[in-house]
């Protein structure tokens, strides 16, 4: 009802949100209460679903809007701040939340490309792009490929990268969403798939990007309340300081000396090394090479750019990608701490110790095969190499680590959905915007009425989405390497013509068309012949191409290089056939130069080239 | 809005100072994110508050020094676009 003050809104958003977060924390406290009367805990995971997914719907509702303007990019009225927060949901995935702290644990140092590769992107995105496309002021990323570089055939190119790296997150996130679900509700995968679904398609259905972003908000408040709970408490327990991030220090220390009795060789903050701590060359280059494709990524991935077309002003969209970060950051300083105490736990208290007397949480994770256990020698005691742990559960199993009452498992669960649900809603819309508006409206039907081109773009995103819950169905868990792809798509297609159409007036269409295509067919080549035709793709490229047994399947490291970094050699082949093209054919005309000007400068008019009408 | 048009001149220092911050930041950024965990074995050797200091800047070094990066370079180019009459409002 607070939010029935239309208008009111934009101008209470504080006050709005606060209040929300107070219900929210009422609402776990009552939750705690039930499971203090000995309400069994299956209830109360479905409450915090039904009470999160509630919240979600009625927002959607609320947001829901006939406006095109409002549809597409909110209106263009989020504050920086606002952006900042909606962009950091719509960013940390499932992947984030849930698996990214327990691959810090699983791999120590060479594993943190993840948090340098997913953060470092924002300074690309705030110094190269995002204020020049606010400027550019109009709905998505192909209409800036369509309008700098003359016409459809951009465009269209753009489209097609935007859908295949998108389309591929997405599945992934749906697949997230049923793991998720699934663990905690007890429910089948393919139902928690489809659950999922109908929680996406709430918040972006009616309202589109403006339902979307303010939806976003909410989500990442939960989220980020989820994520620093469990480990801040833990950290009081274990070092008597409720700040995490700061003492996991003393925690390191601990561990190091854990792991010099345990005869474990390659220390968790020791870099580029094997198995026996030995440096070795091509971990380190493995590494960079990781973190630059995510980096470059980051900053190429449509459904992200497009949260700075909403802003009010050049100035707030440039403010809102350190807003963005800043909120990205509260996670990912943190998620190397839950990495380390959580490795200070399994060496103190499980390596070593009787099965006997383990603790509890062992036990619940072993039941559901996150954790595994094999006394192999029979002495009944836990050796080193008879503990395993999936990196999933580093997460989900912190809350019983710290010996927390399941309202606080259940509030991880919640926080877990409301990333992968966030993310998967930027992504859809990410693709029903661009066929909607750039394949349907640019293309297709440029007379189409406003009320027909939202329909279509509504149709698409449940077609898509039902799609996308489809193929998470059906390959289930074993697809979500797919993640990794879609930033090597998204950065071999799309960066060099993006960063080179503002900053390089030399850029001219054929030297897009041509880098794009080279970009993004020099990548899927290598992504698909690594990940499916190994052997194939080491016959072709020699010896220093090795193969490594993953999913199954021998996959193919191009010379050396990891697989889901293929990027490393899509973004230069983009970057150089764009530029040479481009110096061997004619330079762009002077009214692209003056477009190109306009966009450079925040103030004045956007000088739209080759009679390119500005949409509405 | 009477926004101020930039005479040719202007428009190119404009530029200019906006490409050197470019620059700068992109340096900074290649500093943070690859030159300073080169040497993260050496730096390993120091221990601040028990971290390993090579540890600590994959872990929170670099990715504090992103968030800084991203408003510094924000509120430099608001000075540019002052100091040319070009900002917003």
């Amino acid at each position: 009802m607070v939010m029935k003050m239309e208008g009111g809104f934009l101008n209470n958003l504080g006050r709005v949100y606060a209040i929300y977060t107070g219900c929210f924390v009422a609402f776990t406290v009552l939750i705690g209460i039930l499971e203090y009367a000995g309400v069994p805990n299956v209830y109360l995971g479905y409450m915090y679903v039904a009470g999160t997914l509630t919240v979600y719907a009625v927002i959607g509702f609320l947001s829901r809007t006939g406006q095109l303007t409002e549809y597409y990019v909110a209106g263009r009225s989020v504050p920086a701040f606002y952006n900042g927060m909606a962009t950091a949901s719509d960013w940390m995935s499932a992947a984030s939340f849930i698996g990214m702290a327990g691959s810090l644990y699983l791999g120590g140092y060479d594993s943190h490309a993840f948090i340098i590769g997913w953060t470092g992107g924002y300074v690309l995105v705030a110094v190269l792009m995002a204020p020049y496309l606010r400027k550019f002021g109009q709905y998505t990323v192909p209409d800036f490929f369509g309008a700098r570089y003359g016409g459809n055939a951009a465009r269209l190119l753009a489209v097609i990268v935007l859908v295949t790296a998108s389309f591929v997150y997405m599945v992934a996130q749906l697949v997230g969403v049923g793991i998720i679900a699934s663990r905690f509700l007890g429910l089948s995968f393919e139902i928690a798939v489809y659950a999922g679904l109908v929680g996406i398609l709430v918040c972006s259905m009616m309202g589109g990007m403006k339902a979307v972003t303010w939806t976003q908000v909410a989500q990442y408040i939960i989220l980020i309340v989820a994520y620093l709970i469990p480990v801040t408490i833990l950290s009081a327990e274990v070092t008597g300081v409720p700040i995490p991030q700061l003492m996991y220090g003393q925690a390191i220390e601990k561990v190091a000396a854990l792991e010099k009795s345990l005869g474990i060789l390659n220390a968790h903050a020791n870099p580029f090394s094997n198995a026996r701590g030995e440096y070795e060359f091509m971990r380190m280059v493995n590494f960079f090479a990781l973190a630059f494709c995510l980096m470059v990524g980051t900053a190429s991935l449509p459904h992200i750019l497009m949260r700075y077309f909403t802003t009010p002003t050049v100035r707030e969209a440039r403010s809102s990608v350190g807003w963005s970060i800043f909120f990205i950051y509260l996670l990912y300083f943190t998620a190397p701490a839950y990495a380390v105490f959580a490795k200070l736990e399994v060496y103190q208290n499980v390596i070593g110790q009787p099965i006997a007397s383990l603790p509890a949480w062992v036990a619940e994770w072993t039941k559901i095969g996150l954790v595994t256990l094999r006394d192999a020698n029979n002495d009944g005691i836990v050796q080193l190499a008879e503990f395993r742990i999936q990196q999933d559960a580093i997460v989900l199993a912190t809350p019983e680590i710290a010996g927390l009452p399941y309202v606080i498992a259940g509030l991880v669960a919640a926080g877990g959905l409301a990333a992968a649900l966030s993310t998967a809603d930027g992504l859809l819309l990410a693709m029903s915007n661009a066929m909607s508006h750039d394949v349907y409206y640019k293309i297709i039907d440029p007379k189409a009425e406003t009320a027909k081109r939202m329909m279509i773009s509504r149709v698409l995103l449940v077609i898509l989405a039902l799609l996308g819950a489809w193929v998470a169905g059906q390959l289930g868990a074993d697809i979500l390497f797919l993640v990794a792809w879609a930033f090597s798509i998204a950065a071999s297609g799309l960066f060099a013509g993006l960063v080179l159409g503002v900053w390089w007036k030399g850029t001219n269409k054929p030297g897009v068309l041509a880098g794009m295509i080279a970009g993004f067919v020099t990548c899927m080549f290598l992504l698909v012949s690594s990940e499916f035709y190994g052997p194939w793709l080491k016959a072709l490229l020699g010896d220093s191409t090795n193969l490594v047994a993953a999913r199954g399947r021998q996959v193919a490291w191009p010379f050396g290089l990891n697989s889901i970094s293929v990027g490393i050699f899509g973004i230069p082949v983009a970057f150089l056939v764009t530029i040479v093209v481009s110096k061997l054919t004619t330079p762009p005309p002077q009214e692209m130069q003056d477009f190109i000007d306009s966009i450079r400068i925040p103030t004045g008019a956007v000088k739209l080239a080759e009679g390119e009408a500005p949409s509405h | 809005m009477a926004a101020k048009q930039l005479s040719l001149e202007e428009a190119k220092a404009h530029w200019a100072k906006t490409s050197t911050l470019m620059w700068t930041a992109m340096a900074i950024w290649f500093f943070l994110s690859f030159v300073v965990h080169i040497f993260a074995r050496e730096l390993n050797a120091i221990t601040i508050l028990g971290f390993p200091l090579g540890f600590w800047f994959v872990a929170q070094g670099s990715i504090t020094g992103y968030v800084i990066l991203c408003f510094w370079s924000s509120s430099a180019q608001n000075a540019i676009d002052r100091e040319f009459g070009v900002e917003e409002e």
